[in-house]
């Protein structure tokens, strides 16, 4: 669980880091240095998010909920 | 003549009423309208049935009341089915009902209106609320039946995609007695569990009947405080459910859902390679500017030495290209001298006198004689030859 949520908030962690570097670099006001500083953050942002993206495969889930009301996730089978 | 009649206890009178009035009136189905309608704490519900003439007292038991799709109100048009008996302690006839059902339209078409009407006032349909799906639908969340053709479709469809999306199925009955229930509660579990970034809810094609747990008002709540925004997919062509009106997005069979999921994902996709170039491309551009730039002014800069230098070089270029020109402009000179030494030397008469010709001058003018009419005897000539001259005079003139 925590792994899941993890990927999501680092995806969209850097999915806005990405952005912010665009649009800083866009505005074109930043000194050269601050620009490849930022420039480097964008790719990094880039990769993390490419890394998150990359996979393709659909994976099926089934949440079900115990005796007690706790929630489990298991793989599930189409019938 | 006048018998006497027994004398009867009110009790007792009231039982006979009541004995009358269950015995001929065990079922009866009664067109009225609903007024003095109240809902005890209870859960029975007592009103009157009227026309323009009269009223009867009516009663919904609990049980019955439940049962009830739609909620009776007053000034509404029913038809009760039931049976007459005698409400003892106030010796009122009244109108036990089983069931009630809307005059006119069908009673799921009413209830439909009434709950629109009643979910509408609360502000569940208001655009204001529609929450835009999220940026990234890494779980979607499935509210429906496992074994229905609805996940099937959605599976299908994001297979397809080859999105990556993770799916995470909350199986639920989708239909029958308790469906909305199981709805509602699968709604807030996936909000409790947490992970899904956005949920389908929904089932295929049907009834009126056969969606209805879609029409309920649980599931219309449970849409409503889902914090994860809901997409509605309940696969029907004519009308729209509850669940449709509340949800953020509507889509009109699960497949339709799993698409808009899907397209999030590949948007997500072409906006990331966009910002990806935007940033490259940004950078490059600045960096070229700044490469012209710097070379531009390493081409202007210059150390006052390298200044000398040039000057020395330009002035000794200008001493070489001025040393040519001259020397460029005497041997032109020269050839022009030598040629017209050549022809003033072929005009020249020297030449023709070598040949033993010979120039007489009019010694008064000075001129060469060319016609001898000119001249009269006595008049004074010189005479050039090749080498030296003569003085003569003229005798006689031969014209």
């Amino acid at each position: 669980m925590s792994e899941e949520t993890t990927e999501k908030e680092t995806f969209e962690r850097a999915l806005r880091s990405l952005e912010e570097a665009v649009e800083l670099l866009e505005e074109g006001e930043l000194p050269l240095e601050e620009a490849l500083a930022c420039f480097e953050r964008g790719v990094r942002s880039a990769g993390r998010c490419r890394k998150v993206l990359q996979a393709v495969d659909t994976r099926v889930e089934v949440l079900l909920k115990d005796r007690d009301g706790a929630l489990n996730v298991s793989e599930f089978k189409e019938e | 003549m006048h018998q006497p009649l027994p004398h009867l206890t009110v009790s007792r009178l009231c039982a006979l009423m009541r004995e009358v009035l269950e015995d001929n009136f065990a079922q009866v189905v009664v067109d009225g309208e609903i007024s003095n309608f109240t809902a005890a704490s209870s859960g029975h519900c007592y009103f009157c049935l009227k026309d323009e003439n009269a009223q009867v007292r009516a009663v919904l038991f609990r049980a019955q009341a439940r049962a009830l799709r739609f909620r009776p109100e007053n000034g509404m048009r029913v038809t009760a089915f039931g049976r007459l008996s005698l409400y003892t302690q106030r010796g009122e006839v009244q109108l036990i009902a089983d069931d009630l059902q809307p005059l006119g339209v069908g009673e799921l078409q009413f209830a439909f209106e009434q709950l629109k009407a009643r979910l509408a006032a609360e502000g569940f349909f208001d655009p204001s609320r529609k929450r835009p799906l999220p940026p990234y639908p890494g779980t979607v969340g499935v509210v429906t039946s496992a074994s229905g053709a609805a996940i099937h479709d959605i599976l299908t469809v994001l297979k397809r995609r080859q999105t990556g999306i993770r799916v995470l199925l909350r199986p639920v009955r989708v239909q029958g007695e308790g469906a909305a229930a199981e709805i509602s509660a699968a709604i807030a579990d996936l909000n409790r569990h947490g992970e899904a970034d956005v949920l389908i809810v929904g089932r295929g094609g049907g009834s009126l009947e056969d969606l209805w747990a879609f029409n309920e008002e649980s599931t219309a709540r449970a849409i409503f405080a889902s914090a994860i925004p809901v997409i509605s997919a309940v696969g029907h062509e004519v009308d729209v459910t509850i669940a449709d009106l509340v949800a953020d997005l509507r889509a009109a069979t699960p497949s339709a859902a799993a698409e808009i999921v899907a397209k999030g994902r590949l948007e997500l996709e072409s906006h990331l390679d966009h910002l990806i170039l935007r940033l490259c491309g940004r950078m490059n551009d600045r960096l070229t500017l700044l490469r012209e730039r710097v070379a531009g002014l390493e081409r202007r800069l210059r150390s006052p030495r390298q200044m000398v230098s040039q000057w020395r070089e330009r002035q000794s270029e200008l001493e070489r290209r001025l040393v040519r020109a001259m020397a460029h402009a005497h041997r032109e000179k020269e050839g022009r001298l030598r040629a017209l030494a050549g022809r003033l030397d072929a005009l020249s008469p020297l030449n023709t006198l070598s040949r033993g010709y010979s120039i007489a001058f009019a010694q008064k003018s000075g001129k060469a004689v060319t016609d001898a009419s000119a001249l009269s005897p006595g008049d004074r000539l010189c005479i050039r030859f090749s080498s030296g001259s003569a003085r003569a005079t003229v005798e006689e003139i031969e014209p």
